[in-house]
Formats: C-alpha cells, structure tokens, sequence
C-alpha cells in the first residue's frame, strides 16, 4: 500500500475544527504533548511499516 | 552490614622469567576479568594451554556487570560453572517499567518453559570472578599470573613479543596468539594501534549498591521521571546477599566527585525507600558511556574480545554477556587453527560474526539509551507520550525500552553457514545458537545441549543411517541420532527444530547452528563443515587427498 495523499476525509472542515478545538484550552506544551500521543495512535492505527516511512519523508519535505 | 572480603591472588615469579628463557606460548590472555577466565576455560576445554596475565591480584572492585544472560549460562554449563553461579545468583525473568508512580508496562524474558537455564540471574561480578578463578586454578592447562602488566606488544608474522612486568622485573614472552580482554581502555589495544571509534552519551549515572532486607521481588524495576527522583530514571537489581544494585540517572551538568558522597548518595536512596528503610552503602561509582567498537577484531597476532573489542551502555546487559559469546565464537576457532585442522582464515569469520553481533548490540544499545535520555524537548515528548499510552493501551508497550536485554544475535550472514536449499522449517536457521529442550538418554532425563559436545554433531530424527560418525581429513563429526541415541519423549526437541523424520541439522563447536537438510546426505554435511571451517576450494581438495 502507498501513503494516500488523495482527499480522504469526509466533512473535512468538520475534522479540521475538531482537531483545533481540542486544542483550545492547552498550553504550548500540553499540545506538544498531545501532538505526540495523537500520532503514536494513528501511526499504530496505519501500522504498515512503508506507509508510515513515506509519511515521515513526506512529513519531514516540509509538504514538497 | 558489608561484609566482602576481597581474595589476594598470590605473585609467583614463573619459571621462565626467573630462569631468563623466552618461550613462545601457543596462547596468552591479557585480563583476568570474566571474558579472560572464560577465555581461558575455552581454551583450555578445547585441549590447548593457556597463560593469563593480570596486572592485579584479585577480583573486581565493586559488583560491576551484575546481570548473566541464559546464554553465557549456556556457555558456562558447557565449560563446567554454570551450577556455581546459578545457585550463587538470583535468577530472575520478570520486568517491570514505571512512569512517575504508575506502572506502564512489564514483560518476561523467558515466556517459555522447559529450559535448563534462567533467562537471566544477578550476581556480582567478584562472585562470578571468584567462581572463574576457582575453575581455572583447578585446569592443568591454565596457568595465571597475577601482578603481570603487559608493557609492550611488537607483532612478528607468525607470533607476538610481549613485554610483561612483574614484582621481579620485566621480561619476554611470546604468544603463537594473545587474546586481548583487558577492557574498555584496553592497552592492548592502544599498543597494536587499532581505532576504537563510536558515540559518547552526554549523561551521567550513579551507581549505587546497597546493602538492605526490602521486600521487593526478584524483579528488574525502573522507573521513568519518579516521584522519589524526579526528570531522570532510576533501575532497581536485587543481587546476591541482600545486595540491591540502584541505578540513578543524574543527567550530563551533575558533578561525578561531589555526587560520589555518601551525604548526596544517602538521601537519594532515602527518599526511594522511605524514612524507616534500614541499609548501608557498600559501593558507589559514577559513570558515563560510549557506544564503540574496535576496527578489527583480529589485528595480527591479537584478537579482541568483551569491551576491549567493543563497549556498550549498560542497559540491556550487553556487556559482559556480549564478550562471553564473543570467546564461545572464538576459542573452538582458535583451537583448530593451532591444531592445524582449519587455516588461519577461518579466525577472520570470528571478526565476521562477532563484530556483526557487536553492531547489533551497540544499535540496541544506542536505541535504549535515546529513550532513556531523549536528546531534545520534542522527542522526550514522544516517550513521555509512549509511556502515557502504555498504561492504558497495549499498542504501545512494546515502544518501551528501558533496555533490550541481552539475548544472542544469530550470524545470519555468516560465510561459514551453509544457507537453506530445501525447504526450511522453523526458526533454527544457520548462524542461530542451538535451542535447549529437555530429552533423555537411556531412559535418564537430560538437556540436549548437554548432548553437543566439543567438536561438530550432525543431529538427524528418524533412521537415515546407522553411522556414529563422519570424518574428512583431520575433521569429524559425531552423528546423534534422535530415538538411538537421544530420546525426545516430550516432542519438544522436534518442535523446536521443525523436524520431521529425515531432518538433520549441522551444529558447529560453539552449538551453533551451521547446516539443515530434511534428508541425510553425507556429501552435503562433508561440504558443510568445511565451509564452517573456512575452507576454500583448493583446502578442502588438500583435506580430502
């Protein structure tokens, strides 16, 4: 399986609020921190080992 | 409450100093640490005469390595002293990783039952020394020379001049070989000049053994970011004698000489055990580590082996364990190339294989310690967050790593394997060390690694030949035949082999796996052990003529 850079969500300005107001209330810090729980578990969740290496590659080329 | 008492090892002035001979020794060991006395042991169990310089006269100062893999127990038992230890140690299987006051994760190390050995026992390094030295002094073979400092090394083609001082002076010897296992600073290695390169860790720990009756089990705990001991780790080892090894992170501004005070170390350990707790100091120490290994681990003459080959962190037990396994590879090798059975070459295969399992280890190593002491604010974030989860999601506890510890890495690209043609069953590939499982002889229970002996043994289930053994040239192999020779009344041999009626396995001196066929066919076993013994072509005509 590629890394799919295709639209996939549905109701996309729904997730994207979702995902800044449940940052609202944090610090810089507690986002951070929240940050990185959120992609342990959907890294888990994607768990195919060259997925997740084109999507740290992708990640890391600053959206190029 | 301490109570060792360090053994003096008597200064003998030797024969040939006193005498002013120069005599060549087929093998000289440098250090008489655990990976020199195993050294020594192998050796020597593999029929050859072994001198031992040491330039002290006793055991380890301080427990030191403290945790002795199954492995090294494994290769122990085979040289006679693993009971010794094991019933001197604590074995233990059984950790368990804290994040502030919660547990996060716990695992076993030997989830399996029906092993001789325990996956892992504690024992000071003196005590295990004592056991070695004890072992050695009864060896004809082994002679051990205490208050012997190698001074210098000149290398010639076929031999090593050495330079040894002693109370009376200094004088010559030389070595057919010199099986370097003086240490992480070995001067061995400085006189041969070979590099020693790798990454320093900008960290500082504490060690600290502590003399106490607690009631902890016998259990590896640490801890990430205590309450007791907060923004650092902390590790808790039970030792032999109510001996508890505790292990604080202290971070790189600490300073080492002031933090070695018992006014600074005692409050420390009070505020993990509490205001009544009731112990004494017995040893403290304070250290900081590198990830290094030597370029080559023969150079010459000198072969390298434990931290003067290689240095590691200390989380994972990869130490002392790794530089057991390294003389397990290295001393049936040796052997054979003094008896002249395999060429000079086959001592090649030993950097080969051993520095390959070094890398591995150091990679182990290195990932421990990232977690450990993550580097910037941002990755400490995401092991804070992996172990957050793991308190309540089992993805992530295998994230957890506050050391893999020590278990054997197999040579999977070794030249000396012969690689799988038929089908393969199973996990036991070539370059794998031999499972143990429970099997009897004659109707009495025994070990299957008891059943591999000093040389190759071809293992072959079912009733492919009637022969006891297989020879070319200087070369044999003693055949076993399970249900002649062996019994696996249990199943468990065939299980953990994948066999069937007709599978036959090559096992070299080291019990590790060279060759597996699902038939028996002497060519193919003949063809085998000369690979495993580094023969080329035109060698393995000269055997055969």
């Amino acid at each position: 399986m590629m890394l799919n850079l295709a639209p996939n969500i549905a109701n996309p300005d729904d997730f994207y609020a979702e995902l800044i107001n449940s940052q609202r209330n944090l610090d810089e810090e507690q986002a951070l921190r929240m940050n990185a729980r959120l992609i342990l578990l959907l890294a888990n969740h994607i768990g195919d080992r060259k997925v997740l290496t084109e999507a740290i590659a992708c990640a890391r080329a600053a959206g190029g | 409450m301490t109570n060792y008492i360090y053994p003096k090892f008597g200064y003998l002035r030797s024969k040939e100093q006193a005498d002013g001979i120069v005599k060549r020794h087929p093998i000289v060991v440098i250090g008489a640490g655990p990976i020199g006395l195993t050294a020594a042991l192998d050796c020597a169990a593999r029929g050859q005469p072994v001198v031992v310089l040491d330039d002290n006269d006793t055991v380890s100062i301080g427990s030191r390595a403290v945790c002795y893999a199954k492995r090294p127990l494994e290769i122990w038992d085979r040289l006679g002293c693993a009971t010794p230890m094991v019933d001197r140690g604590v074995s233990w299987k059984v950790g368990k990783v804290f994040f502030h006051d919660q547990l996060s994760y716990q695992f076993d190390l030997l989830p399996e039952s029906d092993h001789q050995w325990p996956a892992m026992i504690n024992l000071q390094q003196y005590h295990l020394e004592e056991i070695l030295v004890a072992k050695c002094r009864a060896n004809p073979l082994i002679d051990l020379r205490w208050k012997h400092r190698l001074i210098s090394l000149k290398q010639a083609a076929d031999y090593a001049k050495l330079a040894v001082e002693t109370p009376d002076g200094i004088f010559t010897m030389e070595a057919q070989w010199v099986i370097a296992c003086d240490g992480a600073n070995s001067d061995t290695r400085k006189m041969v000049g070979a590099e020693f390169t790798g990454q320093f860790f900008q960290d500082r720990f504490l060690i600290a053994d502590v003399v106490m009756k607690a009631d902890f089990p016998t259990e590896r705990w640490f801890w990430f970011d205590p309450p007791f001991h907060p923004g650092q780790s902390v590790l808790l080892h039970r030792q032999a004698d109510n001996i508890w090894r505790i292990d604080f992170q202290l971070g790189w501004e600490a300073d080492p000489d002031e933090e070695k005070q018992p006014e600074r170390v005692i409050p420390r350990i009070r505020a993990m055990l509490g205001d009544g707790a009731q112990f004494a100091l017995e040893w403290v120490s304070i250290y900081q580590f590198a990830c290094r290994r030597i370029d080559n681990f023969r150079q010459g003459r000198v072969l390298f082996a434990g931290d003067a080959a290689h240095q590691v962190s200390p989380f994972g037990a990869r130490g002392a364990n790794t530089g057991v396994q390294d003389i397990d590879n290295l001393a049936w090798k040796l052997a054979m190339v003094l008896r002249g059975e395999a060429p000079v070459a086959l001592l090649d295969s030993y950097h080969e294989e051993r520095a390959y399992a070094a890398d591995d280890n150091i990679l182990n190593s290195t990932r421990a310690t990232d977690f450990i002491t993550p580097k910037t604010k941002v990755s400490r974030y995401f092991r804070d967050a992996v172990l957050e989860l793991a308190q309540h999601h089992a993805f992530a506890r295998p994230l957890v790593n506050s050391g893999r510890l020590s278990v054997p890495t197999p040579y999977l690209t070794s030249a000396l394997n012969t690689p799988d043609v038929d089908l393969a069953v199973g996990e036991m590939r070539p370059g794998t060390n031999a499972a143990d499982a429970p099997i009897s002889i004659a109707g009495k229970p025994s070990w299957f690694l008891h059943c591999l002996g000093n040389g190759f043994t071809v293992v072959t289930f079912g009733k492919a030949t009637e022969k006891t053994v297989i020879e070319i040239g200087p070369l044999a192999a003693r055949i076993l035949r399970v249900g002649r020779d062996i019994e696996d009344s249990s199943g468990l041999l065939a299980a953990r082999y994948g066999a069937s009626p007709g599978t036959t396995y090559l096992f070299r001196p080291d019990q590790y796996v060279a060759a597996r066929w699902t038939g028996f066919d002497e060519a193919k076993i003949i063809e085998a052990m000369l690979r495993a013994t580094g023969q080329d072509s035109a060698g393995q005509k000269e055997l055969a003529a």
